[in-house]
């Protein structure tokens, strides 16, 4: 585990966070997940491929998630589906955007597939050579999950460190 | 969200009227509350770049809002081809991806600014203000427009 690939997800979620909801956010306790994840309930999944590699789950209850989508939209919303995937997507969007934007900056090459939205609290089982780093933030509208897992691409090792060079 | 000092379009004193072209319904949502806020019109709404090109000649807004990653045709492409069929385009790159190639791209292609996801009210509007130019656009005076917001 690479802290210099995790803190920029931190950072970013942290800052989105208290922006978008417009309140102060407090960092809760760090772990090393290495056996998957179990999500709360809504969560935005987003994978990342090239030269580094990885996954990062935004998660959070149905009630929380509800708040910040009423937070985010202005009104009061109920747990309707479809806008609480949309406004946790458009979240997972910002805070990854913002994440990358420095990792790319740094020279890294990669790829961002669009979050994929689930509402399930199956294991997501992380890859057998990767463990992942799991946060949570207390936010005004409830706790808020995020759970990351990158890596550099070993295939892409030579290209990296010309770059570093 | 505060209320700004509605921007007018100085030939015709008329609310300035904006394109907002993003995938995300609750981004175009979000922009176009702020855009009230500033005393605009939303002319039109696109979810893609394709859209976003007939959408513009069909509505021939005074600011584009553009999104850069959407399917189909994402807004670098659209930036491209909007100005390219009209010069005097003015588009502000609205994105939660800021790498500098994407900025720089979306800038050579012919958008105006870039701006940030999560977008702050003021900074948009200032950002506005300064795309349309005081020979464009003026803030009307205190008062004038406040029952819109």
């Amino acid at each position: 585990m690479k802290m210099q690939l995790i803190q920029p997800f931190i950072s970013a979620a942290d800052s989105i966070l208290a922006h978008a909801l417009d309140g102060p956010t407090k960092i809760g306790d760090l772990s090393m997940e290495e056996d998957g994840y179990r999500p709360k309930g809504f969560s935005a999944q987003i994978a990342i491929r090239g030269e580094i590699e990885g996954r990062v789950i935004l998660d959070m209850d149905s009630v929380t998630a509800a708040r910040v989508a009423g937070a985010l939209a202005g009104y009061e919303i109920d747990e309707s589906e479809q806008v609480v995937r949309e406004t946790l997507c458009e979240l997972a969007n910002m805070m990854i955007g913002n994440a990358v934007t420095l990792l790319n900056d740094r020279g890294y090459q990669f790829k961002v597939h669009p979050p994929e939205v689930h509402r399930s609290e199956e294991l997501v089982r992380g890859t057998a050579d990767t463990e992942a780093l799991a946060i949570y933030f207390d936010t005004p509208c409830g706790r808020v999950f995020v759970n990351i897992s990158m890596h550099y691409n070993v295939s892409h090792r030579p290209e990296r460190d010309a770059i570093l060079r | 969200m505060k209320p700004f000092t509605p921007l007018t379009r100085k030939q015709d004193s008329q609310p300035v009227r904006y394109l907002i072209v993003d995938d995300s319904v609750f981004a175009r949502k979000s922009l176009a509350k702020m855009i009230d806020t500033f005393g605009g019109d939303v002319a039109g709404e696109a979810g893609d770049g394709c859209t976003a090109i007939t959408e513009y000649a069909r509505t021939k807004p005074d600011i584009v809002l553009m999104d850069i990653t959407m399917p189909q045709m994402e807004g670098i492409e659209a930036v491209e081809r909007i100005v390219r069929q009209h010069p005097d385009a003015r588009i502000v790159m609205v994105s939660s991806v800021g790498y500098q190639d994407n900025i720089l791209a979306a800038l050579q292609k012919g958008a105006r600014h870039f701006v940030q996801k999560p977008v702050k009210p003021e900074v948009l509007y200032e950002i506005i203000r300064y795309v349309l130019n005081d020979d464009e656009a003026v803030a009307a005076p205190a008062g004038v427009g406040e029952a819109r917001s």
